[in-house]
């Protein structure tokens, strides 16, 4: 089996701070990281791959500096690794990230065979979209399998596989054909360590690097801020509250004495409330 | 969407500053695209509660723009799309395209995104809003880039621009900052709105409105994939967090996973939903389907009650609906006071007890009074 997984370098959201004058996020020092839904699919192709034979190549798109993610997917045991990188695909929006994207994946095919699964991460946690897996599921005209909870099985020489799919209200049970693309939900695995060997393996790896031009990408104008249909007009910070929160006065107080502040404060707020959870309270 | 920039520095909001000055000129063909369509969610009998919010949110855009607001329902039954029609017009859509086949029985990508981008290339509509939903985000992706259109996930505020274009807002960099999207010359101009991040528009029963038919040119043996069964949540573990009047959730202030039954029993004698922050649901004292903020679920209750949430900015967008936040945390400076509306500083796993036992005799001293 050929395995693809699309991954992301993300800066970690949970250190990313906004400049308070310029409204700019303020990038200096904050670390980067391989986007954490994108280790959940890494992790299930390379089940996949132990269990069913075969490779796991990582394609990702970004600047130069993505190769150090690329390297870590090394050392958690891909077998190879992509790096798509050129100024032409600056600014991309989901539309153009999808089509850089399927250009490069048509190019791992023609170069080391048709993947079976093309694996995406549900979202990413900067853009945030959950619309890159799709994009390329529609482009390259493969079965899209998103919110995958679990995938019950391949059988390879039908080119069969059946997944559990986290829908509105319940699970659907999908038998589908491949090629695939599927992303899946977290929670559905945990990363597996990288062994000691395989670090030092990745660290003198080489990572394949194509250009717009090497990728085969056949239309530039489809690429980076000229081929997004949407701009940002935009950027701000969420408007703060004009006023605090008014501090109930329970400095020093037994919480018996400040659980009746709170009651009498939050009646006299909300009459309607009391009537409400009085008919509940008698079972209407 | 913009995703994040490929470049290093700030190159987004920067690179989109200088194409935001670019000129819009709509190509010719793209200028017959008028109206405000709604994806209106069906399933199990249903109509998804995001659709009639977007209704009611679709309806100001179409006013507006003094155009007709549509929904587009997808389905197996032509009398149950009749009916959640009729749903859709007493919540403010003017008409509804239907598409009925036994293939449209269960969603699939390959049948629904066939069926909404026929529709969409028949009829030509200028906006088209999708609730965020699993299903919503599945097709809506694929939607746009079969029509090659842009397309804004996860919005938090819809308006229209003086040139007539969609202004479309979303949390950007997990919630630090907003940013207003706009699609350039494509149309339709598509987003997703999360559930519950708009209200439920008042429903005016009587209305009512024209059902236009659009068939399904497909065959089920030319659809790959199969649904083999479906598993529905059970009835009493579904948990109704989103729609609650009251919800009472917890944070790390808490402590430990025991003390998460403080939280618990004040919900139950109110009747509430409970919840928590996101890393309560990593350290598995709650599950993830009650994880509020992000990540997680938008809620808008009536009361929120919040105990030992610092009210991180991804916690706040979650709950920033709630008409009344009630905040418990010891740390005076804690943001969650920044957007509470009221504020209690002191020990949560000492107040909630206290206040489970106050509401629960209040309760029953008014009954037996009542
Ligand atoms: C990409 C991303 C997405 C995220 N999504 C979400 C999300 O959807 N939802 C979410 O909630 N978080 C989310 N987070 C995490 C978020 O940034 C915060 O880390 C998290 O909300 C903090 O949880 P907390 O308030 O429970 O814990 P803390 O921040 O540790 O706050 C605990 C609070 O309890 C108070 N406290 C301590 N003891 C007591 C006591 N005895 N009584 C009362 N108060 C007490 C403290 O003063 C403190 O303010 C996300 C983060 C990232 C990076
Ligand atoms: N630049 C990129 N390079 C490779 N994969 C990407 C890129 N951007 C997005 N993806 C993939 O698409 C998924 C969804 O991204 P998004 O639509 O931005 O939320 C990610 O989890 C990745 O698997």
């Amino acid at each position: 089996m050929h395995i693809v997984v699309c991954i992301k370098q993300v800066p970690d959201s949970a250190q990313i701070r906004v400049h308070p004058v310029t409204n700019t996020i303020m990038r200096q020092g904050v670390p980067t990281i391989i986007n954490p839904y994108d280790l959940v699919v890494l992790e299930e192709a390379l089940r996949l791959r132990d269990n069913y034979g075969g490779t796991v190549t990582v394609l990702t798109m970004g600047p130069p500096m993505a190769e150090d993610s690329l390297r870590k997917c090394l050392t958690f045991g891909a077998d190879r690794a992509v790096l798509l990188t050129d100024r032409f695909f600056a600014g991309s929006d989901t539309l153009a990230t999808s089509y850089a994207l399927t250009a490069a994946i048509r190019k791992i095919s023609e170069t080391w065979g048709k993947p079976d699964i093309v694996f995406a991460g549900k979202q990413t946690i900067d853009g945030d979209t959950a619309q890159v897996g799709p994009g390329i599921a529609s482009r390259l005209n493969l079965q899209q399998l998103t919110y995958v909870s679990k995938i019950n099985g391949v059988v390879s020489d039908k080119n069969q596989i059946e997944v559990e799919r986290r829908a509105e209200g319940g699970i659907q049970v999908l038998v589908s054909t491949m090629p695939v693309l599927v992303t899946m939900i977290e929670g559905s695995n945990e990363m597996r360590r990288g062994t000691m060997a395989a670090a030092l393996a990745a660290a003198k790896a080489e990572i394949v690097t194509w250009s717009a031009a090497d990728a085969g990408v056949e239309d530039m104008t489809k690429c980076g801020l000229r081929g997004s249909p949407t701009v940002v007009k935009k950027v701000f910070a969420p408007a703060a509250r004009s006023e605090k929160a008014f501090q109930l006065p329970v400095a020093g107080k037994p919480a018996e004495e400040i659980a009746a502040l709170l009651l009498e404060d939050l009646f006299q707020r909300k009459p309607a409330i009391e009537d409400e959870l009085m008919k509940f309270a008698s079972g209407q | 969407m913009t995703t994040a920039p490929q470049a290093p520095k700030p190159a987004a909001p920067a690179a989109g500053g200088n194409r935001a000055t670019m000129k819009k000129e709509l190509p010719e063909h793209f200028k017959a695209y008028r109206h405000v369509w709604v994806f209106i969610e069906y399933e199990h009998g249903k109509i998804h509660p995001v659709s009639l919010e977007l209704l009611g949110e679709g309806r100001k855009l179409a006013d507006k723009l003094q155009v007709e607001l549509a929904g587009v329902i997808i389905g197996e039954k032509a009398d149950e799309l009749a009916a959640a029609a009729q749903e859709c017009f007493e919540y403010g859509a003017d008409l509804c395209y239907r598409v009925y086949d036994p293939i449209l029985a269960h969603y699939r990508n390959q049948s629904f995104t066939k069926a909404m981008t026929d529709v969409v290339n028949t009829y030509k509509p200028e906006i088209f809003l999708l609730g965020a939903t699993t299903l919503g985000r599945d097709l809506a992706g694929s939607v746009a880039t079969t029509l090659l259109t842009g397309l804004t996930a996860d919005c938090t505020e819809l308006a229209i621009d003086d040139e007539r274009s969609l202004a479309a807002t979303r949390p950007t960099f997990g919630g630090s900052l907003l940013c207003t999207i706009h699609t350039l010359n494509f149309r339709p101009q598509m987003a997703t709105v999360r559930p519950r991040v708009f209200g439920l528009p008042d429903r005016q029963p009587g209305r009512t409105g024209r059902v236009i038919d659009h068939p399904l040119d497909m065959t089920e043996e030319s659809i790959i994939t199969k649904v083999l069964k479906f598993i529905p949540d059970r009835e009493s573990n579904q948990c109704q967090l989103a729609f609650a009047d009251i919800v009472v959730a917890g944070g790390l202030g808490l402590r430990s996973a025991e003390n998460f039954h403080l939280v618990k029993n004040l919900a139950e004698v109110l009747g509430a939903e409970y919840g928590g922050s996101r890393p309560l649901v990593q350290k598995g004292w709650i599950t993830a389907d009650r994880q509020i903020g992000q990540t997680g679920k938008t809620i808008r209750p009536k009361v929120y009650i919040a105990a030992g949430i610092s009210g991180a900015i991804q916690h706040r967008v979650g709950v920033e609906g709630a008409d009344l936040i009630i905040a418990i945390n010891t740390d005076p400076n804690a943001p969650i006071y920044d957007f509470a509306h009221v504020g209690l500083i002191a020990d949560a796993t000492q107040v909630l007890p206290a206040l489970t036992e106050a509401f629960a005799k209040h309760l029953s001293v008014n009954r037996i009074a009542g």
